[in-house]
């Protein structure tokens, strides 16, 4: 089974430019309903498949996402 | 596992990296800049050259990257910066000196610096950002617009006849014997943009052997300047970009 791993989105830093939407091969993230204080909707996790493979960090222009892993057991 | 024990300082895979300060980009949203930026930091990051890098900013929407580069920076004239590394680099010469240019500034008003400094082999990197068009000032045409391409001042596609063809200035500096290592890539998907990051890193290391000019092309997106969404010019790139500026290796060292 794949490791889960797990991201942090900066809301705020974000502007809601879906380049990381198509980069995450197990949908994980979509865009809020809800507005950041620039007036962007923001990017957030809406399920718990992530693999922390980092597709989603790499490609994001303004470096808001962090990404966890879990250990090889 | 449950989730909370995932995020825990030992299992961190990726972070911004902390050669690039935390100030909010000014770049449009889904702009390639940002990534750009980002992975010539990390290359910085990981060779350990933080507190040895000058970094020269240029005219242009990245004129701001000095606010975002946790390096000594300068900023120089429209199109100059390659003078002002060759200058930097001619006093410093232990220090890594890059430019970071986009097309306007290297490609237009820049050209001669660029192939001069470029034809006298200066032991720096020149990182050039292919959008295709003036995105700063409002989206004119550039020297590297694609034929046929709409920009606010060719309103009906640039026309080869009367506005000349494309630039393709990358082709034009590998041919030169000055450059050592001249390559382009792009940053729209996370398989490009690592082998960005390469490019980048090797371009670094190559500085040291003092052996000419590194020349690493990243071909970008411009959302506002094309008038589409993030992801519309990613694909627009791809499928427009990209077989007139094809990615890969122009030049590399003979080994």
């Amino acid at each position: 089974m794949a490791r889960k791993g797990d991201v942090v989105i900066n809301i705020e830093k974000c502007k809601g430019c879906e380049v990381c939407l198509s980069a995450c091969p197990n949908d994980v993230l979509a865009l809020s309903k809800e507005v950041n204080s620039k007036g962007y909707h923001y990017a957030m996790k809406v399920n718990s498949e992530c693999i922390g493979c980092a597709n989603c960090a790499i490609v994001c222009p303004d470096a808001v996402i962090t990404v966890y892993r879990e250990k090889r057991k | 596992m449950s989730e909370n024990t995932i995020k825990t300082p030992e299992n961190l895979v990726y972070e911004k990296t902390s050669v690039m300060t935390d100030r909010v980009l000014h770049y449009c949203p889904g702009c390639g800049h940002g990534t750009a930026h980002r992975m010539l930091a990390e290359a910085i990051d990981e060779l350990g050259i933080q507190g040895d890098t000058i970094g020269v900013a240029p005219v242009g929407c990245s004129v701001l990257a000095y606010y975002y580069f946790d390096v000594d920076m300068q900023e120089a004239a429209h199109g100059r910066a390659p003078a002002v590394a060759t200058g930097i680099k001619r006093v410093l010469p232990e220090k890594y000196v890059f430019t970071y240019q986009g097309d306007g500034d290297l490609a237009a008003i820049g050209t001669a610096e660029t192939i001069h400094a470029c034809n006298r082999g200066e032991n720096i990197l020149v990182v050039f950002i292919n959008n295709g068009i003036y995105g700063m000032t409002g989206g004119q045409m550039a020297p590297t617009t694609l034929e046929g391409m709409k920009s606010s001042t060719s309103p009906r596609g640039r026309d080869v006849k009367t506005m000349g063809n494309p630039l393709k200035i990358t082709e034009l500096v590998a041919q030169l014997p000055g450059t050592y290592f001249v390559t382009r890539q792009s940053v729209h998907t996370p398989a490009n943009v690592r082998k960005t990051k390469k490019a980048l890193k090797k371009a670094l290391e190559y500085q040291k052997l003092n052996k000419g000019t590194c020349f690493v092309e990243v071909v970008a997106n411009c959302p506002s300047g094309w008038k589409m969404t993030p992801v519309q010019s990613n694909k627009w790139m791809e499928e427009n970009m990209f077989p007139y500026y094809p990615l890969g290796d122009i030049k590399v060292p003979e080994k």
